[in-house]
């Protein structure tokens, strides 16, 4: 609480590692996935250059990616690192409210959740208006 | 190698290794001055390779998302960002999107543009006039940033020191960074021009705070419209991959960098920036669709 802070020097900087270090987990296998399937892109177009890929347009939906990613094509490869990539800000907001409860922070754990909240309403609402 | 590709299309290795290289200079740059890219990116992408708007800016908001994660795993880490105040305003930022989506359809984009890229302009005068404070000097604590704690400390390795610091006009603060949250939802920009304005003009944080609290914060109010730039198809993998590597390697450096910078340097970077965002703005606003 802010009447003692030094108290709560630890573990405020332990959230900072908890934090940093699931922004940098999502970055670095987000970018290995993409590279990954970039790759795969490049080695079979050079083998079929007018090969069967899903178009971006099938991979708006989550079955659709899901279904390309089972056929191994690559596009959908780079849409998985893409998602995780875009997902990691959500994910660190939730364990930022799991980092502040260790704090024993509720202010900021309550801060934290309305945060996630919007995002979540956001997420829906996105779905339903395209 | 060279002879199992062949068959590739020269073009499309050319194109992915050109963007890879425009977004490691915007990841750089963006790391720096707290801003997701988007700025750099888009018109990268619409005037010289001729692709669609859409489809540059569903490439900008992968831009924005991979900068702040890029580089905010680092300033975290060291101590930099100031969390509380970037969690506290993020409230502010998602529920600003999250209008700004929804009124989309009813209001003029166009005039839009046209007003933020004035504000933004305006918005420079103040930071060219203190361009040369290294720190924001007789700053107290407003009784909003006394109850969230707000206050803090952060190691600056160029001064040699811990800089203790302290936040004022945090309801104003909070103000600009729902119109910043409303801008990116209404304009698909990232709108972290806004955000370090806000925490710096306003709440008077250091300017190496400013821009990495705005850095953490850009990733989250871009996060709220990941689901509708999805659900439209504008997140073109062969656009968006290069974009991703090379921003994610550009934000890294961009980290590695700040620390070693003064305040003014990174301020006048910054205003250098803020002025082609307001010249774009208004390109856009008359119709240009950089």
């Amino acid at each position: 609480m802010a009447q003692r802070p030094e108290n709560n020097d630890a573990l405020v900087r332990q959230a900072e590692v908890v934090i940093s270090f699931i922004l940098r987990a999502g970055v670095v296998v987000s970018g290995v996935i993409i590279a990954l399937g970039s790759l795969l892109y490049f080695i079979e177009a050079a083998r079929q250059p007018h090969g069967p890929h899903a178009t971006s347009h099938e991979l708006t939906a989550i079955g659709g990616i899901a279904h390309a990613l089972l056929t191994g094509d690559p596009l959908a490869i780079i849409m998985l690192g893409l998602i995780l990539l875009l997902l990691t800000p959500v994910l660190r907001v939730i364990v930022s409210i799991g980092a502040f409860a260790l704090e024993r922070d509720w202010r900021y754990v309550a801060i934290t959740s309305l945060v996630l909240i919007i995002l979540i309403i956001s997420f829906l609402l996105g779905k339903g208006g395209a | 190698m060279v002879g199992a590709l062949s068959g590739l299309n020269e073009h499309q290795v050319l194109f992915f290794a050109l963007v890879f290289l425009a977004g490691l200079v915007a990841g750089l740059v963006g790391a720096l001055v707290g801003l997701g890219g988007g700025v750099f990116v888009v018109p990268i992408l619409t005037l010289a390779f001729g692709l669609p708007f859409p489809v540059a800016a569903g490439a900008s908001i992968v831009s924005v998302i991979a900068t702040s994660s890029g580089a905010a795993a680092a300033y975290v880490r060291d101590h930099i960002t100031n969390l509380r105040v970037g969690m506290f305003l993020e409230i502010a930022t998602t529920i600003g999107a999250l209008c700004g989506a929804t009124l989309v359809a009813f209001l003029p984009t166009g005039v839009l543009f046209l007003m933020f890229g004035a504000v933004l302009l305006v918005s420079g005068v103040p930071l060219i006039v203190k361009h040369a404070e290294e720190l924001p000097v007789g700053v107290r604590n407003d009784r909003l940033a006394t109850t969230l704690a707000l206050a803090g400390s952060y190691p600056d390795a160029q001064l040699g020191k811990e800089v203790h610091y302290q936040v004022t006009r945090t309801p104003l603060g909070f103000a600009m960074m729902y119109l910043a949250g409303l801008i990116s939802g209404l304009l698909g920009i990232g709108s972290g021009v806004f955000k370090v304005l806000a925490l710096d003009t306003a709440m008077r944080l250091p300017m190496k705070v400013s821009t990495t609290t705005s850095n953490f914060m850009i990733g989250v109010t871009a996060a709220a419209s990941v689901g509708v730039y999805l659900a439209r198809g504008q997140i073109d993998p062969l656009v968006a991959a290069p974009v991703a590597l090379g921003v994610t390697l550009g934000a890294a450096l961009g980290a590695k960098t700040l620390t070693r910078l003064t305040n003014t340097a990174i301020r006048r970077i910054f205003v250098v920036v803020l002025l082609l965002a307001a010249v774009e703005m208004f390109l856009h606003g008359l119709g240009v669709k950089l």
